[in-house]
């Protein structure tokens, strides 16, 4: 019998390592669902998700609070960074020299790095106590949360936006300035247009980065678990309540909260597929 | 008009974005002294130092990164030299697409329950080190597929006309040639996961430990420390420190990864 010559036995180790991401992503599916769904069916989805309740010590487990304030938190985000990164990516693609571009992407690509930790301080040290001075309230709030994930996600924004800004062909600008189309006309009727779909998946991302983010929101939220009634109310986040709670949790309350990571990731999971299939739309087009 | 509106955004942007980096450097480096980066902490963090959190902060990435270059590369080297687009490279790249976007508390929470508690490794360098391998495997892939798609084509041709299988010539002339682009990868990989808290919170765990003599044993990295220093009100000035310990070495590793890169382009493009 031949040897398997090394050339095949490469070739199978290589096609086995492939499977690598699917793999973890499955086991991260199968065993986040394997804990917290059965409580979700036991308990009841709507009860779940729909009370607002929650006291682990009388039984209560109603997330609903919980929902209601990642989607004020991460619209706030959205809010604040959408506008602010796309305007900067349209200006670094399209208003600024080559060279100056070269430098500031970076750095705010940079800046991306930052740990969420630090972020969290700086609300906690600056920005909080601006809220309480100027508009009353405890700082730690919806609005503190919001402003800083807004910042938060710039750098997703820019980086993503910019990138699909910059695969419009020149020959759709050359051709709005032929017709006779200002500089400005050109980019916001023309390049914007022809770029919309990336865009629209930076800020799908981001705001998958909003809604998954936990310990900045931990820091500035404040973590009452409250329906919040206006911006400078502090509020709980699903990530947060799992991140605060999870230290000290065992049975049905460890269950709950592994069942709201279960919510979490649903929902996530649907950002990224339409975030994909928007990206993909881009590439087929051009 | 519109474009004065576009530029003070792009100008207010950058202006927080500094803000956040000087400001954490001007409070935190007057409180870094040579006995806070070399001394073990003493009364919870409130005096002494921050060395064991740097040893885990150093070691933790080391792990995550020996566990995901093999897997992270390999499925780069499978998706770029041994396959056409297929529905399973499609397949492969949406499940890496979609692993890119999971929170990082999902993967804790993942970490938690299965190398923690059904694996049994406990609260431990090892469990954090996986998770993190897992959380960091979509960068490497993604780079790494990069990297090896820049290596030009005429160099693999050549190998193959002298004789070489496509083993050798991945091994002898697409990976050094892309190793530049997957080191860039690596180091942006080591900066996510220097910076990571709520992933290592609940699976390396957060009590604090001294130097941990094997895989098994529980660590405390900086961002853990600096989290508990901060939201326990430990002590102010330390805390400010550490963010800025922090933000340097993030810093620091990030600038690597794109003079990397940026070398990598420029050998290319000549």
């Amino acid at each position: 019998m031949k040897r398997p010559s090394s050339d095949k036995i490469a070739q199978s180790v290589f096609r086995a390592i492939a499977f690598s991401a699917i793999a973890s992503l499955l086991l991260i599916a199968v065993f986040i669902l394997k804990e917290g769904l059965p409580f979700i069916l036991r308990y009841g989805p709507l009860q779940f998700l729909g009370r607002s309740e929650w006291d682990p010590s009388q039984g209560f487990y109603g997330i609903y609070p919980m929902i209601v304030s990642s989607l004020w938190i991460t619209l706030g985000a959205m809010l604040i960074g959408a506008p602010l990164g796309v305007a900067g990516a349209v200006f670094l693609s399209e208003f600024v020299p080559k060279p100056a571009v070269r430098i500031i992407k970076p750095a705010i690509e940079l800046l991306a790095g930052i740990p969420s930790v630090v972020y969290g301080f700086m609300g906690v040290m600056v920005l909080a106590p601006l809220i309480r001075g100027h508009l009353g309230g405890p700082g730690l709030s919806v609005l503190a949360a919001s402003i800083i994930l807004g910042i938060m996600i710039l750098p997703t924004i820019v980086s993503i936006s910019a990138d699909a800004i910059g695969a419009v062909p020149n020959s759709y600008r050359e051709g709005a300035l032929a017709l006779g189309a200002t500089r400005w006309q050109a980019v916001h009727l023309v390049v914007l247009k022809a770029a919309r779909s990336g865009i629209l998946a930076s800020l799908i991302l981001a705001m998958g980065r909003a809604v998954g983010e936990t310990m900045a929101v931990i820091m500035v939220a404040g973590n009452t678990i409250q329906f919040p009634h206006g911006v400078l109310d502090p509020v709980r986040t699903l990530t947060a309540h799992i991140a605060i709670e999870m230290g000290a949790a065992t049975g049905m309350h460890r269950q709950a909260l592994f069942a709201t990571g279960v919510v979490l990731f649903v929902a996530i999971m649907l950002l990224n597929a339409v975030a994909t299939t928007a990206i993909r739309q881009k590439v087929k087009r051009t | 008009m519109a474009v004065a509106v576009l530029g003070a955004a792009t100008l207010l942007m950058l202006a927080v974005l500094v803000f956040i980096v000087v400001f954490v450097l001007d409070k935190g480096l007057p409180n870094i002294t040579w006995t806070f980066l070399t001394r073990p902490p003493e009364e919870m963090g409130r005096a002494g130092g921050i060395f064991p959190f740097l040893v885990g902060s150093f070691l933790l990435p080391i792990l995550a990164i020996a566990i995901a270059l093999p897997l992270g590369v390999g499925t780069a080297v499978y998706l770029c030299e041994y396959t056409r687009e297929t529905r399973l490279t499609r397949t492969i790249r949406f499940g890496t697409d979609c692993l890119a976007g999971i929170p990082s508390i999902l993967f804790g929470l993942f970490g938690l329950i299965f190398f923690v508690d059904i694996l049994g490794m406990g609260w431990s360098l090892l469990a954090g080190g996986l998770t993190l391998a897992i959380m960091v495997l979509p960068t490497i892939i993604r780079t790494s597929e990069e990297a090896i798609r820049a290596v030009p084509y005429a160099y693999r041709e050549v190998s193959c006309s002298m004789g070489a299988t496509c083993w050798e010539t991945v091994r002898r002339v697409v990976l050094p040639g892309a190793l530049p682009g997957i080191l860039t990868g690596v180091m942006l990989s080591v900066g996510r996961c220097i910076g990571e808290t709520a992933a290592v919170i609940y699976t390396a765990g957060s009590a604090e430990s001294g130097i941990p003599t094997s895989v098994f044993d529980s660590v405390r990295t900086l961002a853990v420390h600096f989290y508990l220093l901060a939201t326990e009100g430990i002590s102010t000035p330390k805390a400010y420190a550490s963010a800025a310990v922090l933000v340097i070495a993030v810093l620091l590793v990030n600038l690597t990864a794109y003079w990397m890169m940026n070398a990598f382009i420029r050998k290319r493009s000549r």
